[in-house]
């Protein structure tokens, strides 16, 4: 792939601590923004952004209506809204239906970053109990982006990177330690 | 997997001729509508309908005429829950309606009601404040499907429990049940709550004001908007609302892009709920 210029990453069950492991092993010399899908149980949005804010090397705020993508940040979807990336990469909310059960939805972000970044956008589905994301890292490749799944053996809930891999397959399929080191790889520049 | 490049920007051109087709077809202009919610909402309406493309839900868009409250449904119409974002109607019951209670005449503009779930919750509030009797509600959306479900007042009855707990929390003096009837797996909101409600069709993106209102609702509406149409849509709330009037948006928006933002004054910060910034200070005695 294109020198990658954003990464969305999707989880649900089990997902707050794989996304401990996963951005405490960020570089923290990362210039991507890096965007998540996180279907959190009752912690508001607040809340996890302050306890993954402890471990991530990137600030980590609540994505912001209407404002830009930053660079360098983790920035999650709020509780009880669709998180969508604008063509001119801006934030944009919905209240439209869940999708899988869920709003904010995994597919629903993934689809809208792969009309923003194309083949310049990484994908990854992470641990968890739905098949939401699967539609979306589907069309993250199809848009020529890569998608990196955590193997299902490593995840806690295997049933979501499974539905990731039977529906859009995968350009890297690792256990969740190995994510990171990768996504370093892919996106810093090459000495 | 072959990427597709081109796939992308074919779309792109046909979401652009689709919404020229609503347009010139049918006289409703999305094109200031966010894209990506959009593009989404449009590829939905095809799939839906059984297109296999946005190209073929544009020659149905032109040549079937009945098709247009379908079409409009789907472009517009959001989901929302009785009494969500239970600390905005508690926000609203303790500070806004004191205020407001000063007035003879109560009028309320809820702008894109949907199927009305926020309606009727703002009907309850004006009835256990002892306001309703000289409140009028104006509940006005863009498409006449959900006008019409909104004005039926019936929803599936698994929704109750979240509802019955948001009234509660929003400072509800009774219990939900009291407003409604379930039956098999309905509910209908009591007739009565109807009363001083008239539900109305209004395109925000087009129509003008037609009330002058002391508080303006509208919720997770705008944020389907881009930049100038939120804008042209906060100096319509501006030129509608009274001296001291209360705007009240949704939790998560955002006017720090609004060339007009400075006509609004935070009254509520966290329930995002405004004041015309001129009377911030002293309410206009009635």
């Amino acid at each position: 792939m294109k020198t990658a210029a954003a990464i969305v990453v999707g989880c649900s069950s089990g997902g707050f601590d794989a996304l401990r492991v996963l951005l405490g092993g960020l570089d923290p010399g990362l210039s991507q923004p890096l965007l998540v899908c996180c279907h959190s149980g009752s912690e508001t949005i607040e809340l996890l952004c302050e306890l993954l804010g402890r471990v991530s090397p990137l600030p980590v705020i609540a994505a912001a209506e209407r404002h830009a993508v930053r660079g360098g940040h983790v920035q999650l979807a709020p509780t009880g809204y669709h998180l969508l990336v604008e063509p001119d990469r801006r934030f944009a909310l919905s209240t439209d239906p869940r999708v899988n059960h869920s709003r904010p939805s995994i597919d629903v972000l993934f689809a809208s970053a792969a009309v923003a970044w194309r083949e310049t956008l990484i994908g990854v589905v992470l641990t968890g109990a739905s098949a939401d994301g699967a539609e979306g890292l589907r069309l993250v490749r199809r848009a020529g982006g890569c998608a990196i799944v955590q193997s299902p053996v490593s995840a806690r809930v295997p049933a979501m990177p499974q539905a990731a891999l039977d529906r859009a397959g995968a350009d890297y399929c690792v256990p969740l330690a190995d994510i990171p080191p990768l996504l370093n790889r892919l996106c810093l520049p090459r000495p | 997997m072959q990427p597709l490049p081109d796939e992308l920007a074919c779309e792109a051109i046909e979401l652009e001729l689709f919404v020229q087709a609503m347009h010139r077809r049918h006289g409703y202009d999305f094109s200031q509508y966010a894209p990506a919610s959009l593009r989404r909402r449009v590829r939905q309406l095809a799939e839906r309908l059984g297109c296999d493309s946005i190209s073929a839900l544009t020659g149905r868009t032109l040549h079937e005429p009945r098709l247009l409250p379908q079409l409009l449904e789907g472009l517009s119409v959001p989901v929302s829950d009785m009494f969500r974002d239970p600390a905005v109607f508690r926000a609203l019951r303790e500070q806004v309606l004191p205020l407001l209670a000063s007035y003879p005449q109560i009028n309320i503009w809820q702008a894109g009601c949907a199927h009305g779930e926020e309606v009727y919750s703002l009907a309850i509030l004006l009835e256990e404040e002892g306001l309703y009797e000289r409140s009028r509600i104006f509940a006005t959306d863009l498409s006449a499907n959900a006008l019409r479900q909104a004005e039926e007042g019936i929803y599936p009855v698994r929704e109750a429990q979240q509802w019955s707990r948001n009234y509660q929390a929003a400072g509800g003096t009774r219990s939900l049940v009291d407003y409604y009837s379930a039956r098999y797996d309905l509910l209908k909101l009591d007739d009565r709550l109807r009363r001083n409600i008239t539900f109305a069709q209004h395109n925000l993106a087009s129509d003008r004001v037609f009330c002058e209102a002391h508080l303006v609702l509208c919720r997770n509406v705008l944020i389907y908007f881009s930049n100038p149409l939120q804008d042209h849509c906060l100096a319509l709330f501006r030129d509608s609302l009274v001296r001291g009037g209360f705007l009240c948006l949704g939790m998560c928006e955002s006017i720090d892009f609004a060339g007009n933002a400075g006509d609004f004054a935070a009254f509520d910060a966290g329930a995002r709920i405004y004041r015309l910034a001129a009377n911030t200070v002293a309410m206009a005695v009635p």
